[in-house]
C-alpha cells in the first residue's frame, strides 16, 4: 500500500501502541500536523515549549512502563528538545523524538531554521537518525522504538526531512525488528548467579544498594521477595525510590549526599553491597575510595559499561535486573544451604546496628509554631493523599525534601530530573503523568526558582484538563545554591536571592488556574485539602522557612559517612 | 598501555563521528585511526591505538561495543598480531647524502616512490618502532615532510 511519508508515521505511532504525543508545530512538520488532524485515536497535546514536550514524554513513558514520543519543528524547535532528551539519556528513560529538518536538496546549506540536531544529540541520545531516503523511514521507526525500549532504555532521535515526509512510501505490515548490530543480554549468567548467591549467604552485614534499573525493569516485585526472604535492608538512589517499599522496615531510604545517616553508615559498614539497577554515581558515592570499602560488591547492570565503571565489582552479572533477581530468589528456594531463619537470625545484630543509627539520627526537622517548614509540608502532602499521589519534582531542596519525606511505596511513582538535575523538569512531567493516569492525583513539588522556567505550561495543563496540582516550596531563593553559599561560601549569597517574585496565586489565576497560599503551619493543611478536591490545576504558594536547609548532607568529595546533620 | 583495538562498524554516514566523539566526550585518547570498508560493503573496520590503563582500555572497549552501529570489537593486546603502519617521507637527498640516503631506504625495505634533483620521496611500512627508528635515522639528514598512516592490525591465524 501507498501512503504518504506523514501517514506512514500516524500508521508505526498506532503499531507501537502509541496514543500520546507531546509536540509543537513548525514549517517542516507542517506535513506531519496536516495528517494528525486526521488521526482521530491520537492524542496529540500541544506544549508551550519544546522542552516541555519532552519533560512531558519523559514522565508519561516512566508511569506507563512504555515508550514516550515528542514531535517538534527543525532548528529551533529541535534545539529546544536537547535538555529534555539529555535527561531522559542521562535517566534511562525511553522516548522517541521526533524532529522536522529542511528538505535533504537544502541540508547542508545553512537553509532557513537548519541545524544538524543528529550531531548535536548524538552524545546524548541512545541512538539517533536521519532519514534521506523514504524507504528507510519506516523501517527506522520501528527500529528506532525497538531500541529505546529494550536493554538500558533511553532516548532516540529521528531527524525527518521536509521532503521525505512528504514522499510516497509502500506500507508493509510490522516484523519483528531483527538488528545485526544490537542484541541486550536479559538473562543472567548462571555461574555468576550461583556466586553471588553463595556470596550472599556468607555474608554478615550485606546491603541492597537499588537504583533506577530496578524500575525500569519492573523488578521491584521480586526484589522485595528477595530482601524479605534473606532480611537484608535496602537503601535506594534518587531513581531507585519506589523501588522497594519505603514504608518497609527494611527500607534504609535514600542513600548518598542527601541520604540518611543510617542508610550511609549502614553502607559504609557493609561486608557484601549488592547493587541492582543502580550505576555509583558520584552524588551516592562521594568519596569514592572510601564508599563501601570493607565490602565485597555484587553488581547487576544490564549495561556492561556501568560496572567497574567507577568502583572494581567483584561479582559483575550483567542481565535485566528482573530476570537477575528473580534467578537469585529461585536459587535460594532450590539451595539446601538456605535456612529462612538461621538467615535472618545470623542478620539480626545487623539489623540492630541499623536501627541503633536509626534511633540516633532519623530523618527529621527542627519544628516550628509559627514559620511553615517544608518537611512539614512534604509529609502533609504525604498523608493526605495517603502516599498514592504521583510526584514530580522540580530540582533543589524541593526535590531532596520530596525524595526524604514522601515514602514512595510503589514504582512509577516518583518522576524527578536525577541525572541531569533539570530545573523545570517537574511541571511538565506533571502533565505527562496525567496524561498517562488521568485517574491519579498529580503533584510537582517545586522550588520558587525551578518553576518559572516552564510556568508557561499552564496553559498546556489547562488545555487539556490536566488537574495537577503544583506545591511551590517557596523559600524565595535558589535555596539548594543557597545552602551551598552558607556552608562553603562564607553565607555570600551572590544571584541566589530571587527579589522580584511573580504572585504565584495572581499567576495561577491569569491562567484559569486556581492559587492558594499559606504563610502558617496550620494553614498547610487546609490548602492541600482544598486543592486536592479541585477539579482544576492548582498552584499552592507554601511560604517556608527561608533559610531552611536540607540535611544530611555529604558535602561533595567529602566520604559519606563524613555527613552534616541537623 | 598502548593498545590496539579493533572495531567492525556499519559503513554509515556518521558512525565514524559516534566513535570519535565517545573518546572526546569521555576524555579518552586516539593515537592513531585508521578505517576502510570490508569484504562486506555494509561493513567498515576501523583500527585504533589508544593509551591508558586497564581500566580505561575495558571501558573503550565496553563503550565502542555499546555503540549501535558497531558491530564487534577486539582489544589486540588479547591476541597474537601484526600491525603496520605506512609512512612517506620526502627527504634531501642532495650529491653527498643521495647514496646513504638509498643504503637507508635499503636496510629498512622501503621504496623510492618520487625522485626530484635534491630529494626523495620513500614509502616505507612497519610498525611503529620501525617506522619512528627509520625517521629517526632520517632526521639529521634532512626530512622536509612526512605523512602517516594509522595503524592496521590482524590478529594470527591459529597455528593448529
Ligand atoms: C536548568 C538549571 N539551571 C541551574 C541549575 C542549578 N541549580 C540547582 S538547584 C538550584 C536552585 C533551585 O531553586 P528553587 O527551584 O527555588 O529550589 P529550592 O532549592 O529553593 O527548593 C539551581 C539554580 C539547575 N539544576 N538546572
Ligand atoms: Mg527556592
Amino acid at each position: 500500500m501507498k501512503v504518504t511519508g506523514a501517514q506512514a508515521l500516524m500508521k508505526c505511532l498506532k503499531e507501537q501502541n502509541v496514543e500520546v504525543i507531546f509536540g509543537f508545530p513548525g514549517g517542516a512538520v507542517i506535513d506531519i500536523y496536516d495528517e494528525i488532524m486526521r488521526t482521530e485515536d491520537l492524542t496529540h497535546v500541544l506544549v508551550r515549549h519544546e522542552q516541555a514536550a519532552v519533560h512531558a514524554a519523559d514522565a508519561y513513558a516512566r508511569v506507563k512502563g512504555d515508550v514516550g514520543v515528542a514531535l517538534v519543528t527543525s532548528g529551533p524547535g529541535a534545539t529546544n528538545t536537547v535538555t529534555g532528551i539529555a535527561s531522559a539519556y542521562l535517566d534511562s528513560i525511553p522516548i522517541v523524538v521526533f524532529t522536522g529538518q529542511v528538505p535533504t536538496a537544502l541540508i547542508g546549506n545553512d537553509a532557513f531554521q537548519e541545524v544538524d540536531i543528529v550531531g548535536i544529540t548524538r552524545p546524548c541520545t541512545k541512538h539517533n537518525y536521519l532519514v534521506k531516503d523514504p524507504k528507510d523511514l519506516i523501517p527506522t521507526i520501528r527500529e528506532a522504538f525497538h531500541i529505546a525500549r529494550t536493554g538500558r532504555p533511553g532516548p532516540v532521535l529521528i531527524d525527518l526531512p521536509k521532503d521525505v515526509v512528504a514522499a510516497m512510501v509502500e506500507y508493509n505490515e510490522p516484523q519483528p525488528v531483527k538488528m545485526r548490530t544490537y542484541r541486550p543480554t536479559y538473562e543472567p549468567h548462571p555461574g555468576q548467579i550461583e556466586k553471588a548467591c553463595k556470596a550472599i549467604l556468607k555474608a554478615k552485614k550485606p546491603v541492597f544498594y537499588i537504583g533506577g534499573g530496578v524500575i525500569l525493569s519492573n523488578a521491584n516485585e521480586e526484589l522485595t521477595e528477595l530482601s524479605r526472604k534473606l532480611s537484608i535492608p535496602v537503601t535506594m538512589t534518587l531513581m531507585g525510590l519506589g523501588g522497594f517499599p519505603g514504608t518497609d522496615p527494611l527500607s534504609m531510604g535514600m542513600l548518598g549526599m542527601h541520604g540518611t545517616y543510617y542508610a550511609n553508615m549502614a553502607v559504609a559498614h557493609s561486608d557484601l553491597l549488592i547493587a541492582v539497577g543502580a550505576r555509583f554515581d558520584d552524588r551516592v558515592t562521594g568519596r569514592i575510595d572510601a564508599f563501601a570499602p570493607g565490602a565485597k560488591i555484587i553488581h547487576i547492570d544490564i549495561d556492561p559499561t556501568s560496572i567497574s565503571k567507577n568502583v572494581t565489582v567483584d561479582i559483575p552479572i550483567v542481565a535485566d535486573c528482573k530476570h537477575a533477581v528473580a534467578a537469585m530468589n529461585s536459587w535460594f528456594n532450590r539451595s539446601k544451604d538456605f535456612d529462612r531463619g538461621a538467615v535472618a537470625e545470623m542478620h539480626a545484630p545487623w539489623l540492630e546496628m541499623i536501627k541503633e543509627w536509626k534511633d540516633k539520627h532519623p530523618l527529621g526537622y527542627a519544628e516550628e509554631k509559627d514559620v511553615i517548614k517544608p518537611q512539614f509540608v512534604v509529609q502533609k502532602l504525604h498523608e493526605l493523599t495517603q502516599g498514592n499521589a504521583l510526584i514530580t519534582t522540580e530540582v533543589g531542596q524541593n526535590q531532596m525534601w520530596a525524595a526524604q519525606f514522601y515514602h514512595f511505596n510503589k514504582p512509577r511513582s516518583f518522576m524527578t530530573s536525577g541525572g541531569l538535575g533539570v530545573m523545570g523538569y517537574g511541571f511538565p512531567a506533571a502533565i505527562g503523568a496525567q496524561m498517562a493516569a488521568p485517574d491519579r492525583t498529580v503533584i510537582d513539588i517545586a522550588g520558587d526558582g525551578s518553576i518559572q522556567m516552564n510556568i508557561q505550561e499552564l496553559a498546556t495543563a489547562r488545555q487539556y484538563h490536566c488537574p495537577v496540582k503544583i506545591a511551590i516550596l517557596n523559600n524565595n531563593y535558589l535555596g539548594m545554591v543557597r545552602q551551598w553559599q552558607e556552608l562553603f561560601y562564607d553565607k555570600r549569597y551572590s544571584n541566589t536571592t530571587l527579589d522580584t517574585a511573580p504572585d504565584f496565586v495572581l499567576l495561577a489565576q491569569a491562567y484559569g488556574a486556581v492559587g492558594l497560599r499559606a504563610t502558617k503551619p496550620s494553614e498547610v493543611e487546609p490548602v492541600i485539602k482544598e486543592a486536592l478536591a479541585t477539579d482544576n490545576v492548582v498552584i499552592m504558594d507554601f511560604v517556608i522557612s527561608r533559610e531552611e536547609g536540607v540535611y544530611p548532607m555529604v558535602p561533595a568529595g567529602k566520604a559519606t559517612t563524613e555527613m552534616l546533620l541537623v | 598501555m598502548k593498545h590496539t583495538i579493533s572495531v567492525l562498524l556499519q559503513n554509515k554516514p556518521g558512525v565514524l563521528s559516534r566513535v570519535t566523539g565517545l573518546f572526546s566526550g569521555r576524555g579518552y585518547n586516539i593515537e592513531s585511526l585508521a578505517v576502510n570498508r570490508t569484504l562486506d560493503p555494509e561493513v567498515s573496520c576501523l583500527t585504533l591505538v589508544s593509551d591508558g590503563d586497564d581500566g580505561i582500555i575495558e571501558q573503550i572497549t565496553k563503550q565502542l561495543h555499546k555503540l549501535i552501529d558497531v558491530i564487534k570489537v577486539t582489544d589486540m593486546a588479547e591476541t597474537d598480531f601484526v600491525e603496520r603502519e605506512m609512512a612517506l617521507i620526502r627527504v634531501k637527498a642532495e650529491a653527498g647524502t643521495r647514496a646513504e640516503v638509498l643504503r637507508i631506504i635499503d636496510i629498512f625495505r622501503g621504496k623510492v616512490v618520487d625522485v626530484s634533483p635534491r630529494t626523495y620521496a620513500i614509502e616505507v611500512t612497519g610498525d611503529e618502532d620501525k617506522i619512528q627508528a627509520i625517521i629517526d635515522i632520517l632526521k639529521p639528514i634532512g626530512i622536509q615532510e612526512i605523512v602517516r598512516t594509522g595503524t592496521i592490525a590482524m590478529a594470527r591465524a591459529k597455528k593448529n
